[in-house]
């Protein structure tokens, strides 16, 4: 491990996850870097001075391992590598999110671990995912969903690895704006594994949530668009500057109906 | 802290945390590479990071130790313009020319990624999306990127006098070494 240090912060800069772990420790007061491209702009403009940090680049966090119906993916596996090397409907909302530049900088577990709803949080939870995290008590493995509610916490965890069980079929709708950097204001996704079908959304609510109504009409038989009908039952349509909620209360059905026909 | 920078060495004062746009443009006076929104939206401070293209203001200084960076100032021999460069001299691709030094490093990557093989619009648009120009409406951007890696040169000298026939000059712009 190399630490490059000055008067106002000190970088740790690990050089296999098992550096990375003993560096982050319980996680006080250590500032994790992925690949930057949410932090930086926040450090270059002084919002935030972190007085240390942890930078992934090196870590080794970075593999994509597909076998016996497993996917496990590092924490700091580049999204241009998820878009190139994971299981759909991952690699098309991949692909989809930035600009290359960004995207061969940017990490998974940046986009998991953001407070500011990553386009990846909802794909991962209709996945069913977990992530092996290590922080204070040591490592442990626990659904997303888990890990996303920790947020606003004071429980600071290290992300080290993603998992879940290959899919049948998965699809992803999203709505974009006409600009080269759209946020996706809102998108859906499906996943079928064996007999179950799983539905999640963004933007249907402040933060990303699956769809249980849809998912239970599904599994009741209900045809694809008489399921889509029933995506307002979990939704807190929001205002903010992208969309307001009665746009996007008209928009979800819809783009859950997308999503089921393309599985 | 020690950089390669077009083929030189230099060492750096600044922090680990600076971004390497700040490093090149304040520290080591290259100025190329712009601050223009410095939060990864425009492009406008691209460079190359061993060859491939990449935000100088979302890079903190401490994750390119070792690494080569090419800016603009850096590309081909000393006195001689790139297939790109003078394609988007002989093609209209610079107006202000604000946006102009990552859209040549994105581009200049892109080309190079093809072995000379021709690049397609799409790749094109794909490749250099991220790059906001205000200017030239893109249109001539992606005509110089096409002839560029056509392998297409142009006689810059002869389009300097075609463009002072008639009188009418060329509005060529003596910066002064100023950017
Ligand atoms: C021009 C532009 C366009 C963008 N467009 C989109 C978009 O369309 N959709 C979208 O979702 N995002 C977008 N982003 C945001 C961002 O690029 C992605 O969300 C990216 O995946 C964040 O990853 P990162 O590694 O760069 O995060 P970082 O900036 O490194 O970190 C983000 C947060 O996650 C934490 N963190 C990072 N890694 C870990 C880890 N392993 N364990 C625990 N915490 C960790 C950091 O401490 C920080 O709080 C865009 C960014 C830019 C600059
Ligand atoms: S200044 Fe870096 S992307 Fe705009
Ligand atoms: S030439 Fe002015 S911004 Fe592109």
């Amino acid at each position: 491990m190399t630490a490059a240090s000055t008067a106002s912060a000190e970088v740790l800069i690990p050089s296999s996850p098992s550096e990375a772990i003993e560096a982050f420790g319980d996680g006080d007061g250590i500032v994790v870097i992925g690949g930057g491209t949410i932090l930086m702009p926040e450090i270059v403009a002084g919002r935030l001075v972190p007085e240390r940090a942890l930078l992934l680049s090196r870590a080794g966090l970075d593999a994509i391992i597909r076998e016996g119906g497993t996917v496990r993916i590092g924490a700091g596996t580049t999204l241009e590598a998820v878009a190139a090397e994971a299981p759909e409907p991952l690699a098309t909302a991949a692909r989809q999110l930035a600009d290359p530049e960004v995207r061969r900088q940017a990490t998974l577990g940046g986009n998991i671990s953001t407070i500011s709803d990553g386009d990846l949080q909802a794909v991962l939870l209709a996945l069913d995912a977990t992530v092996r995290h290590t922080g204070s008590g040591g490592e442990r493995t626990e659904p997303v969903a888990s890990y996303l509610r920790r947020f606003g916490g004071d429980d600071e965890r290290l992300a080290l690895e993603f998992g879940f069980d290959e899919p049948e079929a998965g699809s992803y709708t999203r709505l974009d704006r006409p600009h080269a950097h759209p946020y996706t204001y809102m998108a859906v996704t499906a996943v079928r594994a064996g007999s179950a079908t799983k539905v999640a959304a963004k933007g249907a609510s402040p933060g990303c949530s699956r769809l249980p109504a849809v998912e239970q009409a599904l599994a009741d038989g209900a045809s694809p668009e008489d399921a889509a009908a029933r995506a307002l039952d979990d939704a807190e349509p929001f205002d903010d500057a992208l969309a307001s909620a009665w746009y996007r209360s008209r928009v979800l059905p819809t783009l859950v109906a997308r999503a089921l026909a393309d599985l | 802290m020690r950089l390669m920078v077009n083929g030189a060495e230099q060492e750096v004062d600044s922090g680990p945390l600076a971004s390497l746009l700040h490093v090149l443009r304040e520290e080591l006076d290259i100025t190329s590479p712009k601050a223009g929104c410095q939060q990864g939206g425009c492009g406008a401070c691209t460079v190359l990071v061993d060859g491939k293209p990449q935000r100088s203001c979302l890079t903190p200084l401490a994750s390119v130790e070792g690494a080569m960076i090419t800016t603009v100032e850096g590309l081909g021999d000393a006195g001689e313009l790139t297939a790109v460069q003078q394609a988007f001299y002989a093609k209209y691709g610079a107006q202000c020319g604000y946006c102009t030094s990552g859209m040549m490093l994105a581009a200049t990557a892109l080309i190079d990624a093809t072995n000379g093989d021709g690049v397609t619009r799409q790749e094109i648009e794909e490749v250099m999306g991220g790059h906001l120009c205000r200017c030239t409406g893109y249109v001539k951007i992606i005509e110089a990127v096409e002839a560029a890696s056509r392998g297409e040169t142009f006689d810059l000298e002869e389009l300097r006098r075609a463009g002072t026939a008639g009188g009418e000059e060329t509005m060529i712009l003596d910066t002064g070494g100023q950017s």
